[in-house]
C-alpha cells in the first residue's frame, strides 16, 4: 500500500497520526513523517487517515480493483477506460 | 469548453492514436502520463529512464530513510491511475533529433514521438575532484541508490560524518546525523546555511540550531581536499582556513546539476540553467523559437512567470513538479486556445532538527524581511520579504497554517511592509530589516532557486569549487 503526503497542503493537524499511529507520526511540533509504503495490515487505519485530513494531502496508491468501481471525472467520451484506452 | 481541437482533426487523431514520449520516470513524467490518460489520450505512451526504478519519491530519502524510519527501495510513488505505459527504465535518453521527432536511447533503440515531455530533472553535483569523490564513505544523495548507501553507512556508526554544504539537504542530512546520535560536522562556504534560498536573516537562526543541536558547524570555509587511507577510504579533509577534521563519512551536498547534456547538438534550447520553455511548458530551440511538439516539466524546466516579473524560474520543488506536469500534459493534448499557463507559486519545505520550515514565493527575490509573527528567539514565526515595496514570499518555521494566507497576498501582489498590524504579537518591531543574501556575483553552494532574466535581482549562482 502506497502513500505520498503533499507536505506543501499538509499543516500538522496530526489527525493522520492519532489515526494510524503506525504509519504517520509528528516529528516535532509541526512536522510529519510517515512511512511511504504501509504495511496491508493498516489499511483501515490509513483510509480513515485520508479521509480524516483536514486539508486532504494524503494521496494512496489507487488499486485496478478500486478503478474498476469507479469513473475518472474528467475522461473524454470515446476513451480513457481504466486501464487507459484502447491501443 | 470542450476541447474540440483543430480544425483538421489532428488533435483528435492525435489522443486516439498518435505516440508520446516522455523523457524522465519520475514525479514530472509519472504525473504527467496519469494525466494525460486522464484526458483521454489513447495512444501509445512510452516512459524513458535511466534509473532501473519505476518512479520513487526523493523527500523522504532524507529524512525517514536517513533517519532509519522507512527503507529506500519502498518509496515508490502511488499511482492515480494506471496508465499503460511502454517503460523503458535503466536505459538514458542520449540523443534528440527534432526534424525526425525521434528521442535515441543508450542501448542503440530509437523511439519516435508526435508530442515529447522533457522531465529529466537534476542529479547531485559532485565532489569536483573525482579521484577525491570516488574513496569509499564518499557519498551524495540524490537517488533511491544514494539514499540506501548513506543509511547504511550511517547506520555502521561512524565516528565522525562530514558535510559539505549547508543547503536544505546538507542541513537535513546533518539533522538526521545528531538524531542518530552521530558527531557531525558541517562546512559551509557562506556564512550560514540555507543563507543562499533564504537570506542572512534566517541563515542566523538556522545557523543557531545547527548549533544548539551539537552539529559542529563551520562556516566561511571550504573543503579544499578529501584524503583516502591505503585501502581507499576517505579518513580526513582538510579546509581553506588550514584546519583538517578527520571523518569516515563525508557527503557532499553542493546543490545540483541540469541533466540536459543528452541534449546538447540537438537545437533545442538546452544548457546548464536547464530548458527554457513558454508558461505553457513549451521549449523553445536554440533560436528562441517556440516548438510546438516538445515540453518540458520539472527541475529541468525553466519558465517565465508573470506574477514574478515574467523572470525564468528553475525550480527545484516537489509541488512544482506535480503542478508544472500538469499543465504540461493537459497542453499537450490541446487546442492553442485551450491551452494554459502554469502559474504556480512557488512553495518548499524542509524539516531540520524537529522544525518545520516552509516557505511561498521567491525569497531570494526579497531584498527586505520582516518578521510578521512570532519571534525569532522563539524559532516559530513567519517572514515577510519584501522586494520594491511589494510582498514576494514568506517563510514559517513551525507556523505553516499561517502560509496560505501568505500565499494569498502574493498572489494579490500585496504592498511591503505588509499592512495588517495586529495579527500578533511583533516583539522584533516593525521595522523591516535587510535580507542579507549574498552577494550574486560572489558563488556559494548550489541554490534551490536559480533566477534569471533581465532584472537586477538576477543571480548567477553557479558553483565554482575552491581551489
Amino acid at each position: 500500500m502506497r502513500l505520498v503526503v503533499d507536505l506543501n497542503r499538509c499543516q500538522g493537524y496530526a489527525q493522520c497520526a492519532f489515526l494510524a499511529p503506525d504509519v504517520f507520526a509528528m516529528h516535532g511540533d509541526e512536522s510529519l513523517l510517515y512511512n511511504p509504503e504501509a504495511d496491508p495490515a493498516q489499511r483501515e487505519d490509513v483510509m480513515r487517515a485520508v479521509a480524516a485530513c483536514p486539508v486532504q494531502a494524503i494521496l494512496l496508491e489507487i488499486t485496478d480493483e478500486d478503478m474498476a468501481n469507479m469513473v475518472a471525472p474528467d475522461a473524454v467520451a470515446g476513451a480513457g477506460s481504466p486501464s487507459g484506452g484502447a491501443r | 469548453m470542450t476541447s474540440t481541437g483543430t480544425h483538421d482533426g489532428s488533435l483528435e487523431r492525435l489522443k486516439r492514436e498518435g505516440r508520446i514520449v516522455v523523457v524522465g520516470a519520475s514525479l514530472a513524467g509519472l504525473r504527467a502520463a496519469e494525466t494525460m490518460r486522464e484526458k483521454g489520450f489513447a495512444g501509445s505512451l512510452t516512459m524513458i529512464g535511466d534509473e532501473p526504478y519505476e518512479p520513487y519519491d526523493r523527500p523522504p530519502l532524507s529524512k525517514q530513510v536517513l533517519l532509519g524510519n522507512a527503507v529506500a527501495d519502498h518509496t515508490a510513488l502511488p499511482r492515480r491511475r494506471a496508465i499503460d505505459a511502454d517503460w523503458r527504465l535503466g536505459v538514458p535518453a542520449t540523443g534528440l533529433d527534432m526534424a525526425a521527432r525521434r528521442v535515441e536511447l543508450g542501448n542503440g533503440d530509437a523511439v519516435e514521438y508526435d508530442r515529447l515531455l522533457i522531465a529529466t530533472g537534476v542529479r547531485a553535483r559532485p565532489w569536483p575532484n573525482a579521484e577525491e569523490g570516488a574513496l569509499k564513505g564518499v557519498f551524495v544523495l540524490r537517488t533511491r541508490d544514494d539514499g540506501e548507501g548513506l543509511q547504511r553507512a550511517l547506520a555502521a556508526g561512524p565516528r565522525r560524518v562530514l558535510v559539505i554544504g549547508a543547503g536544505f539537504t546538507g542541513s537535513e542530512i546533518a539533522s538526521a546525523c545528531r538524531e542518530r546520535g552521530l558527531d557531525v560536522t558541517v562546512a559551509e562556504r557562506g556564512d550560514a546555511p540555507l543563507v543562499g534560498a533564504l537570506g542572512g536573516v534566517i541563515g542566523a537562526v538556522a545557523a543557531e540550531m545547527h548549533r544548539e543541536n551539537g552539529v559542529d558547524l563551520r562556516t566561511g570555509v571550504m573543503v579544499t581536499s578529501l584524503e583516502g587511507d591505503p585501502s581507499g577510504r576517505v579518513r580526513a579533509a582538510h579546509f581553506s582556513d588550514g584546519s583538517t577534521v578527520e571523518a569516515d563519512v563525508v557527503v557532499v551536498s553542493l546543490g545540483a546539476q541540469r541533466n540536459t547534456e543528452w541534449l546538447s547538438g540537438s537545437g533545442l534550447g538546452a544548457g546548464p540553467r536547464g530548458i527554457a520553455c513558454d508558461a505553457g511548458c513549451r521549449a523553445f530551440d536554440v533560436r528562441g523559437i517556440v516548438t510546438d511538439d516538445i515540453y518540458v516539466a520539472g527541475d529541468v524546466a525553466r519558465s517565465p512567470h508573470a506574477l514574478f516579473g515574467y523572470q525564468f524560474l528553475s525550480l527545484e520543488h516537489w509541488g512544482n513538479a506535480v503542478a508544472q506536469a500538469d499543465t504540461a500534459a493537459h497542453n499537450m493534448l490541446s487546442a492553442s486556445a485551450d491551452r494554459r499557463p502554469h502559474l504556480w507559486v512557488p512553495a518548499f519545505w524542509s524539516s531540520q532538527f524537529g522544525v518545520n520550515i516552509k516557505s511561498v514565493g521567491v525569497p531570494p527575490m526579497g531584498t527586505e524581511i520582516l518578521i510578521t509573527q512570532g519571534s525569532l528567539a522563539e524559532r516559530r514565526f513567519a517572514a515577510a520579504y519584501g522586494y520594491q515595496g511589494r510582498l514576494i514570499a514568506a517563510v514559517t518555521f513551525d507556523n505553516c497554517r499561517w502560509l496560505p494566507f501568505y500565499e494569498q497576498q502574493i498572489e494579490a501582489t500585496a504592498p511591503f511592509p505588509p499592512p495588517f498590524s495586529t495579527v500578533d504579537r511583533r516583539p522584533e518591531g516593525t521595522k523591516p530589516m535587510p535580507a542579507d543574501f549574498p552577494d550574486p556575483s560572489v558563488p556559494t553552494h548550489g541554490p534551490t532557486i536559480t533566477l534569471s532574466g533581465y532584472s537586477p535581482a538576477d543571480r548567477k549562482m553557479t558553483f565554482t569549487p575552491g581551489r
